[in-house]
């Protein structure tokens, strides 16, 4: 496990109840909210991720990594393919996730109109809001699945695809509504009135 | 733009403010002042001393009753502008009586409230002088009659109910000119004294019973006569002949008229042929007046002329006062430096006075112009004296023992133009002390309208609450503000005296009577023109800024004007010509300024010479640069012709004048007489902001308005229809319209009204034109609109075009190009007749606009533009009602609440100004006519500031309320936290 989450940077677990933790998370992952949501807390003492402080110490004779792994026993193994299938099967349902955002979307705008108020100004701008923000966190919606056996981008290219699809639904809801200046009056309305090359002025003689 | 309108519809959303005013707000913004006019007439009442009054009639037809102690306006009416109110009496001690419009109308008031008693209309064959006379002690089968001469008729009328009692008719006696009607005291007689064909005198008597002539008796007089007999004593008239040298005097004794004639220079010696018998009506004495002096003359019993006493020229007589013992008594007015002299004279005893008063003066006051006298009986029995004098600027002051009692400014009643300048800028540097009082002061009037919105206050402190607001210190500061509310108003009166009133409170600032227009004896001097002279706004700070006030000395146009610059700030006169050397018809404010600000201005005299003004050589060379395309136009109103002009870049060889050019005739315009007389023509304001050349109308379409400053509406009606609603038929009477380019002389539009005619009324701004006129078809006033559009530009609708900036819209425009317009119109309804129509003025143009009319019940009433749009349509689609398009009606709707003067009248309404605020949203108005009124309309409400009465305490308290919850909802959910952390 790395480090990276930074709510929970010490992390104890005992390396020979590696395989209980790992069941334990899978476990915890299966109850689906949240990766580590239900823990308390845990100590990691080891870290056999790919560190530099460990890189640092060169590993004992007779010791390679990659014997390490294929020492793991075939169970191992098996709930690792496991879990990242699992990963990549969430990536994709993550990654279709807007999908139903944007058809409740429509739904609603659908159901403000296209008269200019509080709601549908506020709707619109949800629809605008929600897609840009979820573009912004891309990197950290997927980030749980992150594996190096999970291809990712097909999952976030979609992700990203049906979210600007909904920003676009709110550009054009923007449209319908009449706020985008796509119009030859939103142009010219403010443009001063040209000026005038001759002076003219009189009038009827002044009298009491 | 359509983002715009949309937006700010949610503003309005948000803004849900009523238009209307509540009955708190009044007085709030607006002030309201009410005049009466240079008093003509005054008539004391003060009987048995309980009520002190005096009644009076004006030169602006307004008949009032004013409180002795303060000059308050007891009761007022204005008469219409053409009943000139001809005398003023009270009768039986309880009616004013008033006889108007030469004689023909004669009304009877109640003296105590001012409620019409009755009217009579007296029918008369001619015109003639109007002479009323109320006996004040003559029975006739219990009635006291009135008499009344007008009209060539004399009429006794019963005083109390205004019935005829008979009439007799006076031109059938020879073409006889009644200049005066007697009653001796005690006698059944009226005596009218006339003069036949100015060569005769006759006398009738007439017996106040039944109108019978009783005598006649007449005699000729081959001189000839000047002016009016005028009635020394009983029996005895004096009059001057043809030549203004002799004085007639005139005896009738036993029938016989006796005349006898005495050379002036005999009595007066060195005296020129300017004289004049003054109207004074002393018994026993007469006034006459020369070039150099003023002389009494008393009529011996014997008939011999006697000088009494020469006095100075600039002396003002007031008529004879009768006092108890049969005494009478009269007031002289004497003018010193800064002072006026008063004194009262015994008309027996000429010799000694009876009263002499001093009085401090105000220097812009002027002289004075008339006096009117009243007597009241001191504790110790003695008499009092109280004048009542009329000043050259029109003001009415009352002098009693010697001070000035009150005074009234009602040279105000009279404004002829009106213009505005902004106030000093705030110095800095405030004490800290102050700071902190207005701060304390700010924080309790606050506290106290949150107790008022809460409805906590007590009805006192609901009065403490209603006082700030309308006594704000802030708004009467001689101080700019930041929204551009407080502003000074100049206005220029007829009297020539030019007045700057702070727009907070409507008080007078300044007032400065201008040399340059004062009438002398020898020429009638009036202001005709205000214009703004110098606004420093970038250069020249130190200065302060002026107006140039046009006038002239002389009745004809080719009278040499008068033009002075004020000051103002101080009303201080920098610079006066007068008289110019030129005589001025038009004066024309030039859109170029030079290096200090000055304004340029071409004065355009009656030989069509253009004068440059400010005649400096920075000026001359500003137009020089610019005459090229400077043109102006003139409107014949008698002969039916538009006439427009070019200014030639070069000297006249004739004149060595330098700021004098020539001008020569590029086109005209000539209306058939026989067909149309021109009844009104207006022009777009010069200092007009307009924001947008675009209008966005129904589905983002666009329409590129003409907006042109050189474009002139004319109206013109057939000859037969010019006269007032009825004297023409349907058939004969035709309105026609139209929009002239006053560059080129080009006719841009041209509409025929059938069947309607004036008068016409109405106001041009940006592309529209709006107008007012009779329509006699439909036996209803007709409101119609003209739009007029530039179809030259309306293929700009490519939006990449307009994105990349390849568009012809802001190329500069020549008339000379001849751009291609389309207009649309419309008509309306609409239920009142008007006396002036006004449009909102904002400062960038962006906020809707309200037309103001000034209806004939003497009110403003705000109309909203958008009810008289071209395009309004029976069944408006979804997008033109998005627009805001209404549907259309047959009629415009006058909503009561949109009166801008609410419950009060401008009488006698003139005119209406409309200067924009340094704020978007509003516009200031000030209308006038003899009263005037005051007030700011924000006519898209206002949409860029809170009101004056947002609470900001409330607001305040709700912010620390806020943040005080957010902190303890804050501290609890951490203490959640911290125990969920913990189970």
């Amino acid at each position: 496990m790395k480090t990276r989450d930074r709510s929970r940077p010490l992390r104890l677990s005992s390396s020979s109840t590696s395989i209980n933790r790992l069941s334990l998370q899978l476990l915890q992952m299966e109850k689906g909210k949240g990766v580590m949501g239900g823990r308390k807390w845990a100590v990691d003492f080891t870290d056999n991720s790919s560190t530099l402080s460990t890189r640092d110490i060169p590993d004992p004779p007779g010791f390679t990594r990659a014997s390490l792994d294929q020492d793991d026993s075939s169970l191992s193994r098996q709930k690792k393919d496991a879990e990242s299938n699992w990963k990549s099967q969430k990536a994709w349902e993550v990654a279709q996730a807007p999908f139903k955002n944007l058809m409740m979307m429509g739904f609603m705008m659908w159901m403000a109109g296209n008269t200019v108020h509080l709601f549908s100004i506020g709707i619109t701008f949800s629809a605008l809001w929600q897609p840009l923000s979820a573009l912004q966190g891309v990197g950290k919606v997927f980030e749980p699945y992150k594996d190096n056996k999970v291809d990712l981008l097909a999952p976030k290219l979609l992700y990203i695809a049906l979210n600007l699809g909904g920003m676009l639904l709110g550009v054009w809801k923007l449209n319908t509504l009449g706020l985008l200046p796509t119009h030859a009056s939103d142009w010219v309305s403010s443009l001063p009135p040209a000026h005038e090359v001759e002076f003219s002025g009189g009038g009827a003689p002044l009298h009491y | 733009m359509a983002m715009a309108i949309k937006l700010s519809l949610i503003l309005l959303f948000f803004l849900s403010s009523s238009f209307a005013l509540y009955e708190d707000q009044v007085g709030f913004m607006d002030w309201h002042q009410r005049y009466i006019g240079k008093v003509k007439h005054a008539v004391f009442h003060t009987q048995k001393a309980g009520r002190k009054r005096v009644v009076v009639s004006t030169e602006e037809n307004v008949i009032a009753s004013l409180d002795l102690r303060r000059g308050e306006i007891f009761w007022r009416h204005v008469l219409g502008a053409n009943d000139v109110v001809d005398q003023v009496d009270i009768a039986l001690g309880k009616y004013v009586i008033t006889l108007s419009s030469e004689g023909s109308i004669l009304r009877a008031w109640n003296l105590p409230d001012g409620q019409m008693v009755w009217e009579s209309f007296l029918s008369g064959s001619k015109s003639s002088k109007a002479l009323l006379t109320v006996p004040a002690n003559l029975k006739v089968d219990l009635d006291s009659p009135i008499f009344v001469y007008g009209g060539g008729y004399l009429h006794a009328i019963s005083s109390i109910d205004g019935e005829y009692l008979w009439k007799k008719d006076f031109a059938t006696e020879g073409n006889i000119d009644v200049h005066q009607l007697i009653l001796p005291g005690g006698s059944d007689v009226v005596h009218a004294v006339g003069v036949t064909d100015s060569s005769q005198f006759d006398t009738y008597e007439v017996d106040v019973k039944n109108g019978g002539l009783l005598k006649h008796t007449t005699a000729s007089f081959p001189g000839g006569i000047y002016g009016e007999v005028l009635p020394v004593s009983g029996g005895r008239f004096v009059v001057l002949d043809a030549s203004r040298s002799v004085l007639v005097l005139i005896t009738i004794e036993n029938g016989q008229t006796h005349l006898e004639q005495t050379h002036v220079s005999d009595l007066i010696h060195g005296s020129s042929g300017n004289t004049v018998i003054l109207p004074s009506k002393l018994s026993g004495i007469f006034s006459l007046r020369t070039d150099s002096c003023i002389v009494f003359i008393k009529v011996t019993n014997e008939g011999k002329l006697k000088v009494m006493e020469k006095v100075d020229k600039t002396v003002v007589v007031s008529d004879a006062l009768p006092l108890s013992e049969g005494e009478q008594a009269f007031a002289l007015v004497e003018h010193g430096d800064g002072k006026i002299e008063l004194s009262v004279r015994l008309v027996h005893d000429m010799s000694s006075n009876h009263l002499k008063e001093t009085v401090k003066m105000d220097h812009e006051r002027g002289f004075v112009h008339k006096i009117f006298i009243n007597n009241y009986v001191r504790t110790d029995r003695s008499h009092g004296f109280r004048a009542l004098i009329v000043m050259e600027d029109h003001s009415l002051l009352l002098l009693q023992q010697g001070e000035i009692v009150w005074t009234r400014d009602d040279g105000l009643a009279s404004v002829i133009d009106v213009t505005t300048s902004e106030l000093p800028v705030e110095k800095i540097g405030v004490s800290v002390a102050k700071v902190e009082h207005s701060l304390f002061e700010w924080l309790k009037g606050h506290m106290l309208k949150l107790k008022g919105t809460l409805m906590l206050a007590t009805p006192d402190e609901v009065a403490a609450i209603q006082q700030i607001r309308l006594q704000s210190s802030e708004k009467s500061k001689m101080t700019r503000d930041h929204n551009g509310f407080r502003r000074l108003l100049i206005l220029l009166t007829r009297a020539g005296k030019l007045y700057a009133l702070h727009t907070g409170d409507g008080r007078v600032v300044w007032s400065t009577l201008l040399q340059s227009l004062r009438t002398t004896s020898q020429q009638k001097c009036a202001g005709l023109k205000l214009h703004q002279w110098q606004v420093p706004h970038h250069h020249a700070l130190d200065k302060n800024p002026s107006v140039l006030v046009v006038g002239r000395c002389g009745l004809s146009l080719t009278s040499p004007s008068a033009l002075s610059i004020v000051d103002a700030y101080t009303g201080k006169e920098l610079q006066s010509t007068s008289p110019a050397q030129h005589s001025t018809v038009q004066v024309i404010p030039l859109p170029y300024r030079d290096s200090t600000e000055q304004q340029l201005h071409l004065l355009i005299d009656a030989d069509k010479h253009a004068h440059l003004y400010p005649t400096t050589p920075e000026a001359a060379d500003i137009f020089q640069r610019e005459s090229e395309n400077v043109y102006w136009y003139s409107v014949e109103l008698d002969a039916g012709i538009l006439r427009g002009y070019g200014v030639k870049k070069t000297h006249p060889s004739n004149t060595v004048d330098d700021y004098c050019f020539e001008t020569r005739n590029l086109w005209s315009v000539v209306f058939p007489s026989e067909s149309e007389k021109i009844i009104a023509t207006v022009a777009r304001k010069q200092n007009e902001v307009v924001h947008t050349q675009a209008k966005v109308i129904a589905d983002e379409d666009v329409m590129y308005k003409y907006i042109s400053k050189n474009m002139l509406f004319v109206a013109t009606v057939s000859p037969k229809a010019n006269g007032p609603i009825g004297s023409a038929t349907p058939d004969e009477s035709v309105l026609v319209v139209y929009l002239v380019d006053t560059v080129t002389g080009r006719i841009l539009h041209r509409m025929t009204h059938l069947g309607s005619q004036g008068p016409v009324h109405a106001v041009l701004s940006e592309n529209w034109v709006v107008y007012h006129y009779f329509n006699l078809r439909a036996h209803r006033y007709e409101m119609s609109v003209i739009e007029i559009y530039d179809q030259s530009r309306a293929e700009n609708k490519d939006v990449l075009k307009l994105i990349v900036g390849k568009h012809n819209l802001t190329t500069p425009v020549s008339s000379y190009s001849r751009p291609e317009v389309t207009t649309k119109s419309q008509s309306y309804f609409f239920t009142h007749s008007v006396k002036a129509i006004s449009v909102s003025s904002t400062a960038k143009g962006i906020t809707s606009k309200h037309l103001l009319i000034g209806t004939i019940g003497d009110q403003v009433l705000a109309l909203d533009k958008r009810f008289v749009d071209p395009r309004r349509s029976l069944n408006p689609t979804q997008a033109e009602k998005e627009e805001g398009l209404l549907p259309l009606t047959d009629a415009l709707p006058i909503i009561p609440q949109s009166y801008v003067t609410h419950a009060l009248k401008v009488e006698g309404l003139r005119g209406i100004e409309t200067i924009p605020a340094k704020l978007e949203s509003t516009s200031l108005v000030f209308a006038y006519g003899i009263d005037l009124f005051y007030t700011r309309i924000a006519p898209s409400k206002t949409y860029d500031s809170l009101t004056e009465d947002f609470n900001y305490a409330l607001l305040l308290l709700t912010i620390v309320a806020l943040v005080v919850a957010i902190f303890v909802t804050w501290v609890l959910s951490e203490r959640k936290d911290l125990q969920d952390k913990w189970r």
